[in-house]
């Protein structure tokens, strides 16, 4: 049930659902979508999110309940979504178990739920997975929908392509930390998020990748058009790679040769529930050109 | 034409009204905590409301001028100098080319504004001035100033006169006995009826840890959340979430101990849950509480808070006419 609440004066927050799902997320970019088509006066801000999203307007020019009452209207007008969505899946490359997250990880290990493994043992065994490789070919296996960009400048949330008994779930830390490497692959409750920037974070790490995705400089050749990579509705399918193949795309970054594959894809989401698998392997042969 | 830094104090930013409309990608508005203080100091000096100015930390830099210029300080009272002499604070005075602007002690709120005829002129990234330290972004090279900057000038606009002051009951700062006026929402229903009760009947107390992200808050009761099985994909604490928005001003309180305002330069968006949030007219006052200072949460209801913007719109036109 859609819940709906005041945050101040300034803001609308929106509840889809209080659980996250593949539906709930979807109803949030649908009901962000047609806030922004139907250019309700006063409005400032739109931000989608998981499961909820929020709207920033102006008092001055909207009242409150008005602002209230349109969004309302909105979500009970007959639906903006038919459940597909036209977006774009990108390759990621990641390096799992590297040692930069390796020697952060053990830095904080006083703050972990098991300090005695690595971030990457602990969320293999206590998602039921034999080993880390085990573990790393199911988290680069299916694809991922950006379900919200933010916490700070460029951070995606990513929530997998799978059934729910597939999800990876795995605790933040028992404290955060103060230190994160730049580019680090996380994961916190049922969500993977990459570290755009440098600094505190509580999510597990498990790799890092090469390719930056927030460049407030505008050098990184696929980002001068915009300082920021993704936006919520992004699919994102991750690609192990090894030291060698991370440097040499490190080196490519530096040099502005490297390019990450970029597909238009349609995604439904009936389709979806319909066959997880079968949809997922549509999505890849897009990717992968066959 | 520009200002040399000398010392920078603890943290001094370049900072302006801001950059609106970047949240949903986890870039926060940023700008000046307290809009009233930059704007009070910007019409001073002759320079528009929004113009970019320094905000100075609970300590002062010492720059020195390149060229001549209108300059006032509003905000946290910490008497500026010009070559060693005190000048008043809330009023405009000139400095010239080759003097030395330094600061005394802070005295009473936290953050002082100063405003330079013409404004500082960095460039303006995504329609702002503004510095967002954590994304490295606007100000002078993302970053607060060190010494040895050189942070340029704009030309002034010309018109305005040295020994103009702001009225006294034009200045808003929260004084001895703070309360910020909170409207309860967002997940508000988490916490028992006790626990909200006590939020507001308790005094708390600005923590060391608060700056332009967020100002956090101890000393008060801890929270007790209704029992409940948590969502999936939200955690596994009572006090978390389906990761979401925050709104400005929201008030998160994680495990439910101490209380945490986002301000300015808010994380966009994250897994704890808030039981609402600052009215958006107590903004600025947030932003001139110093750490230990009590401090009272007061309930209010929309009709207020729309009343209290009201009031604060009131007062900026009111300074706008005392200054024009």
């Amino acid at each position: 049930m859609t819940r709906y609440s005041f945050g101040g004066d300034e803001h609308i927050f929106v509840e889809v659902e209080e659980e996250m799902s593949l539906d709930a997320f979807f109803k949030s970019l649908s009901m962000t979508n047609a806030v922004r088509d139907s250019k309700i006066r006063g409005v400032t801000e739109i931000c989608p999110a998981n499961a909820s999203f929020q709207i920033r307007f102006d008092p001055d020019v909207i009242k409150p309940a008005d602002m209230l009452a349109e969004l309302k209207r909105l979500e009970s007008a007959p639906s903006a979504s038919d459940g597909t969505l036209a977006t774009r899946i990108i390759e990621i490359p990641v390096y799992y178990n590297d040692p930069w997250t390796h020697e952060t990880l053990m830095r904080f290990r006083e703050r972990h739920q098991d300090p005695a493994g690595t971030d990457l043992d602990y969320a293999a065994r206590i998602n039921g997975y034999g080993d880390v490789d085990a573990f790393v070919a199911a988290h680069s296996g299916a694809p991922w929908f950006v379900s919200m960009v933010g916490f700070v400048a460029g951070l995606p949330f990513m929530y997998q392509m799978v059934e729910r008994k597939k999800q990876i779930e795995v605790p933040k830390y028992l404290r955060p930390r103060t230190d994160t490497p730049k580019l680090t692959v996380g994961h916190g409750g049922c969500f993977g998020c990459i570290y755009s920037v440098r600094g505190a974070g509580g999510y597990q790490m498990f790799g890092i990748t090469p390719m930056p995705i927030y460049d407030p400089k505008q050098e990184t050749s696929y980002l001068r058009d915009f300082m920021i990579f993704f936006k919520p509705g992004d699919i994102v399918k991750f690609k192990p790679v090894d030291r060698d193949a991370y440097d040499a795309a490190v080196e490519d970054v530096e040099a502005g040769r490297f390019n990450p594959p970029i597909h238009r894809v349609s995604f439904s989401l009936e389709a979806f529930h319909a066959d997880p698998a079968a949809t997922n392997a549509k999505l890849l042969k897009v990717l992968h050109g066959a | 034409m520009a200002l040399e830094i000398l010392k920078p104090g603890l943290s001094t930013t370049v900072q302006d009204h801001g950059r609106p409309g970047y949240y949903h990608l986890g870039i926060p508005e940023s700008g000046a905590m307290d809009r009233l203080s930059l704007t009070a100091a910007n019409l001073l000096v002759g320079n528009e409301p929004g113009a970019a100015g320094l905000e100075a930390v609970f300590q002062g830099p010492e720059i020195r001028f390149q060229r001549d210029a209108l300059v006032a300080v509003c905000g946290a009272e910490m008497p500026p100098k010009v070559d060693g002499i005190e000048q008043a604070g809330w009023t405009s005075f000139p400095v010239q080319s080759g003097q030395v602007l330094s600061f005394g002690f802070l005295k009473s709120g936290a953050r002082a504004y100063i405003g330079i005829s013409g404004g500082i002129d960095v460039p303006m990234v995504l329609g702002s001035r503004s510095t967002y330290p954590l994304g490295a972004l606007g100000g002078f090279e993302g970053r607060p100033l060190k010494s040895g900057d050189r942070v340029p000038l704009a030309l002034p606009r010309g018109g305005a006169r040295p020994g103009r002051s702001v009225a006294p009951e034009l200045r808003r700062m929260p004084g001895k006995a703070p309360e910020l006026r909170v409207l309860p929402g967002l997940y508000w229903h988490r916490v028992t009826e006790e626990a909200g009760r006590n939020f507001f009947d308790d005094v708390w107390k600005v923590a060391p840890e608060a700056d332009r992200i967020g100002y956090r808050f101890r000393g008060g009761r801890a929270l007790d959340f209704v029992p409940r099985k948590q969502p999936f994909g939200a955690g596994s604490d009572p006090s978390n979430i389906v990761d979401s928005c925050y709104p400005y001003g929201s008030i998160q309180v994680p495990g439910g101990t101490e209380p945490i305002i986002l301000h300015r330069d808010a994380v966009s968006g994250g897994g704890y849950f808030m039981v609402g949030a600052v009215i958006s007219a107590d903004m600025d006052l947030i932003g001139q509480l110093q750490p230990h200072q009590p401090t009272r949460f007061v309930k209010v209801e929309m009709e207020a808070a729309l009343r209290a913007r009201g009031d604060r719109s009131a007062l900026l036109a009111r300074l706008g006419e005392s200054l024009s």
